[in-house]
């Protein structure tokens, strides 16, 4: 399995999500620069966190018109998987892959520190190497995280599972203490906790790394039936 | 043409226009020598922010020579963007402390978000890969307003930078103090990572080569930052708004990343980054340090406004700009590498034999002066100095001793002094962890960073108690390198080197300049015996108020050890209850310029905690010796609020409680400041190697379960839930902030 | 050449962190007649004047400069001197 991490001009957590991927997941992976972006060689596509385009306008506003995005969604309708993490949360939100918008953090600040979350569905290809109602710790590091969602949008995620990560202690007035949210299909996943801060107990912790493991697991079944 | 508008030579010396541009009458008069004709208004702009302190060091450079500057790692002194020094393995570590003080006292936003901008820029310029920030910040009470304005504005600021070019803010220190109500002190730290190969210097070598110019446009914010940043600050700052730079983080990490690409191609001869008198340094200090000249041709410079003059050019402090000199006839190729990140290099000038600096606009010669004029012949001051009356009524006291009756209390009080409170508040708003490297996050002792790929590990931390440095200068100069290093040691490192942030009143003052030179002896003395270069710095000067108030000398250390293998990273607080809690060194009566007597009396006095250098290296020595070995479970100096509070600040994070006896004058025990002490807890199998392997340890009592804090001492108990205390000093400053005065 | 004066600013129902803490600030400076705050967004757009420039305007609202999950978005066009 190969992945392509997404780099954005302002991107930051890029090669930490290469090297989690590389390094502790083992699996394959290239940084791939925005405007070179040939994603039809690879079978999943990481959006890293950062702040592209300096978030001036909306987070992840402007990187979600540039050229590549028919690509990601592309990529996101052959079913391949797509996960984007804190900035690449806000920039599937500015695409419309994923519903909802960004608000910044009820407290106006930008906070880092590890958060406790719950697995609420641990049926996902992102997420089938946890157990259900799990709890996990992931770093938040984010000014704009506080999702939002209207009443009708937030009763469609909450019917299709597409929920899969909550917060137990919210920490930016997200709507449903949301952290992390799929599509309806379930192959793209945003959340706004950095799984790839959280690959190696050296660092705090580890609980991240199954996030990584289940993307690979689930394509190596799904690759073997196939083959 | 502009020139006809422009103010003539005869104009600048008939109406000593030049002292508007903080030149003095000798300094115009050594100017008119060099030239052997009257500067125009442009040489006389380029003269003024060479010779200003912030460029030159012409008051401190007497004192900077007194600093040692080698050691057998040592790969680069002061004297280039930044020092750097060997961490084996063909790699090393590269970092510089630099001020934005008066910046950030105008506008504390964007001048504490420059102020990162900047020093990222001298790291990444030396060709290193900046891995992380940290900053030492000192403001004056948080019971004003304004002071909570500036204090939450400035970390704002920090973080805004910081967090969007990814680079992890993990350490440094907050103090508050009355000393700066009217200058707060802004300092911040970058510390990069570098193969030996990649090494770059700011040079404009080889006869014909081209300069280029890379990144934002040139505009008129900041013209005179400089010289600036080298006055006192008055009712008319205020005004001086427009001088203040704004910052564009998004910008600088393009930059960052460009640049990085950059010096992995042969084409590139020299790069450096258009700091402090922008365009001016840059270009003159590149060519002086080559023996060089160069010429430029300013109607190629970016510029983001229309009709900017040679002088507003010359001396704007846009930031995010870089100088490249690069091999003649391959400009293109270099323009590609940055082409990919949306950014222009623009040729704008050409390196010379001539020695001179030359340049041109419109078709004119603006300036044609000698560059080594402006980089080297700046005037040297030996200011004269006189111990103040306070010192000497200092030294004649009596010692101090603060009468006490409830401790239980007092501890409370002390835990919720800003300087010694939990500062959460601030690094929560940092991103610590980008680059996956942070192994120990603020809140510790020293912030630790592994080196991706080897065993190996950095701490580093900035320090300076200036009340030590208020009562003595000398004896605090000395306390400031040892802390620094007694926290690189508690982190299982071994202190590598310093930079030094040297943040003063006027030098024109001759009491503020014994401060200096007392400051610099004491510091240098410790560096010598700690065995710790200084590799590079900043001097910051004139920070006084408007009553002529001067801040506290405040020298900040910032240091930077290596740590062999990720085994030997040690946290400060206590890891299991039934640990055994030692303390390694004497307590003594020490209490001038302690944390107690600043709350109690509101100012501080008498002489400054004693210490002995070889006492502190030895001590250092053995206890690092004791954490390789896996002897140590944790380990924390000994600072602000004494024991008492050494040992809360222990407990917190787990809430464990302790069990303690403590012997001699319970006062002294539980709050005395004395130096080259530390906390540590051992596992209790490791007892006897430990106590064999630490000479002056003290067995104090255990770490307990219960989340009780007691200490017995001479039949007084000092006893109250470890939450209760965590709860007074995590809450405080946020508590601080919120309350209308 | 035509001014493009767009307002960007919260939908209602949306909350708004930012206009709550000037609200807040401008009741302890003791303004207690302020009702409520909304903090929006302003922006100058310089165009070349077309026959469709308003369809044109909104696209560009629509496609980047607002979110219409959120925002609601006004715009002015004026001369350009």
């Amino acid at each position: 399995m190969k992945f392509a991490v997404i780099v954005f001009p302002g991107s930051n957590c890029d090669r930490d999500m290469y090297f989690a991927v590389k390094d502790q997941l083992g699996a394959e992976a290239d940084l791939v620069w925005y405007k070179e972006a040939n994603l039809a060689n690879y079978d999943g596509i990481l959006l890293p966190g950062g702040f592209s385009y300096g978030d001036y306008l909306r987070s992840g506003a402007i990187a979600s018109t540039s050229d590549v995005i028919t690509q990601i969604r592309e990529a996101a309708e052959a079913g391949k998987p797509v996960l984007g993490v804190c900035n690449g949360f806000q920039i599937l939100l500015e695409m419309g892959l994923l519903p909802g918008a960004m608000l910044p953090n009820e407290k106006l600040k930008f906070m880092c520190h590890f958060e406790t979350l719950t697995v609420e569905n641990a049926d996902t290809m992102f997420t089938r190497q946890y157990k259900e109602k799990e709890k996990i710790q992931i770093p938040i590091a984010h000014g704009d995280g506080n999702y939002f969602c209207d009443e009708e949008t937030l009763q469609k995620l909450q019917n299709n599972k597409q929920i899969v990560f909550t917060y137990d202690q919210n920490p930016n007035g997200s709507v449903g203490d949301i952290a992390g949210i799929t599509n309806e299909h379930g192959n793209v996943l945003g959340m706004m906790p950095h799984p790839e801060r959280a690959v190696e107990a050296l660092l705090g912790h580890d609980d991240g790394l199954r996030l990584f493991e289940s993307i690979l697991t689930h394509w190596r079944e799904h690759h073997a039936i196939n083959a | 043409m502009p020139s006809m508008l422009e103010i003539s030579p005869e104009q600048i010396e008939e109406q000593r226009i030049f002292r508007e541009m903080g030149l003095k009458d000798d300094e115009y008069a050594s100017i008119r020598s060099i030239l052997g004709r009257r500067p125009n208004y442009t040489e006389t702009g380029l003269f003024s922010v060479m010779w200003s302190e912030h460029c030159s060091y012409k008051n401190s450079k007497p004192l900077l020579k007194k600093f040692p500057t080698e050691g057998a790692h040592v790969l680069q002194g002061p004297g280039e963007g930044a020092g750097i020094i060997d961490i084996g393995d063909d790699q090393a570590v590269v970092f510089k402390i630099e001020s934005h003080n008066h910046p950030s006292a105008v506008e504390p936003y964007q001048g504490a978000a420059t102020g990162v901008g900047g020093i990222l820029r001298d790291v990444f310029s030396m060709g290193a890969r900046p891995i992380a920030l940290l900053n030492s910040l000192r403001f004056g009470s948080l019971q004003q307003p304004r002071v909570k304005y500036l204090f939450e504005e400035v970390v704002r600021g920090i973080a805004g930078y910081g967090n969007c070019v990814g680079v992890p803010t993990v350490g440094g220190e907050v103090q508050f103090d009355d000393a700066y109500n009217g200058n707060p002190l802004v300092n911040a730290m970058c510390v990069g990572l570098i193969d030996h190969k990649d090494i770059q210097k700011g040079i404009a070598a080889g006869i014909g080569n081209t300069v280029m110019y890379v990144g934002a446009k040139t505009g008129r914010d900041g013209i005179h930052g400089a010289t600036f940043a080298s006055e006192e600050l008055s009712e008319e700052s205020e005004e001086k708004r427009p001088s203040v730079q704004v910052g564009d983080p998004f910008m600088e990490k393009l930059l960052i990343e460009a640049c990085l690409d950059v010096i992995q191609h042969d084409a590139l001869v020299g790069i450096q980054d258009m700091g402090a008198a922008g365009l001016t340094s840059s270009a003159s200090e590149m060519a002086s340090k080559a023996g060089t000249g160069m010429t430029m041709n300013l109607d190629y410079i970016p510029q983001r406004e229309e009709n900017m003059t040679a002088y507003e050019m010359m001396l704007s402090e846009s930031q995010e700009r870089m100088l490249l000199v690069v091999e003649k006839g391959r400009e293109e190729e270099i323009a590609r590498v940055f082409r990919k990140y949306n950014l222009e290099a623009v040729a704008v000038g050409e390196v010379t034999d001539t020695k001179r600096f030359r340049l041109e606009h419109h078709g004119e010669v603006v300036a044609d002066v000698p560059v080594d004029s402006l980089a080297e012949d700046a005037p040297v001051y030996h200011q004269p100095s006189r111990i103040p009356a306070y010192y000497e009524e200092f030294q004649k006291m009596e010692d101090y001793i603060p009468e006490i009756t409830d401790y239980r209390e007092t501890l409370v009080n002390l835990l919720k002094q800003p300087t010694i409170a939990s500062k959460e508040w601030v690094y929560d708003q940092y991103d610590s962890m980008v680059q996956t490297n942070t192994v120990v996050t603020p809140g510790s002792d020293a912030a630790v960073l592994r080196v991706r790929g080897t065993k190996k590990a950095l701490a580093m931390t900035t320090d300076c108690n200036s009340r030590y440095l208020y009562v003595d200068p000398e004896v605090g100069g000395k306390i400031a390198v040892a802390e620094a290093a007694r926290n690189i040691v508690c982190s299982g490192g071994r202190p590598l080197g310093i930079t030094d942030g040297l943040n003063f009143g006027s030098p024109e003052n001759p009491e503020i300049f014994w401060q200096m030179e007392k400051s610099v002896d004491g510091m240098s003395e410790a560096c010598r015996l700690l065995e710790t270069p200084v590799i590079g710095g900043n001097v910051s000067l004139y920070n006084e108020s408007f009553g002529g108030q001067a801040i506290y000398p405040t020298p900040i250390v910032g240091m930077v050890g290596l740590i062999d293998d990720v085994q030997h990273i040690t946290r400060s607080h206590a890891r299991s209850a039934g640990d055994l809690i030692y303390v390694i060194g004497e307590t003594q009566a020490e209490f001038g310029g302690s944390e107690l007597q600043g709350m109690l009396e509101g100012k501080h006095f008498g002489k400054a905690p004693s210490i002995d250098l070889n006492t502190e290296y030895n001590r250092q020595k053995q206890l690092l010796t004791a954490i390789r070995a896996g002897l140590v479970v944790s380990a924390h100096d000994v600072s602000e609020g004494g024991l008492s509070v050494a040992l809360a600040e222990k407990l917190f994070e787990k809430e464990f409680g302790c069990e303690v006896t403590l012997e001699g004058e319970p006062v002294t025990a539980l709050f005395a400041e004395s130096q080259s002490r530390f906390i540590v807890t051992v596992a209790p199998e490791q007892k006897r190697a430990f106590e064999q392997s630490v000479t002056d340890a003290r067995l104090i009592g255990t770490v307990t379960e219960n989340g009780v804090y007691r200490i017995k001492q001479e039949g007084v108990v000092l006893e109250e839930k470890t939450s209760v205390l965590k709860e007074a000093w995590k809450g405080a400053i946020g508590c601080l902030l919120k309350s209308k005065v | 050449m035509r001014k493009v004066k767009i307002h960007i600013t919260l939908k209602e129902g949306v909350l708004d962190p930012q206009g709550k803490a000037v609200h807040n600030s401008l009741q302890s400076l003791e303004y207690s007649n302020v009702q409520d705050v909304r903090v929006g967004k302003y922006m100058e757009v310089m165009v070349e004047d077309s026959d469709n420039l308003e369809a044109e305007i909104d696209r560009m609202c629509d496609q980047l400069l607002a979110n219409p999950v959120i925002e609601n978005y006004s715009y002015t066009i004026e001369e350009a001197g």
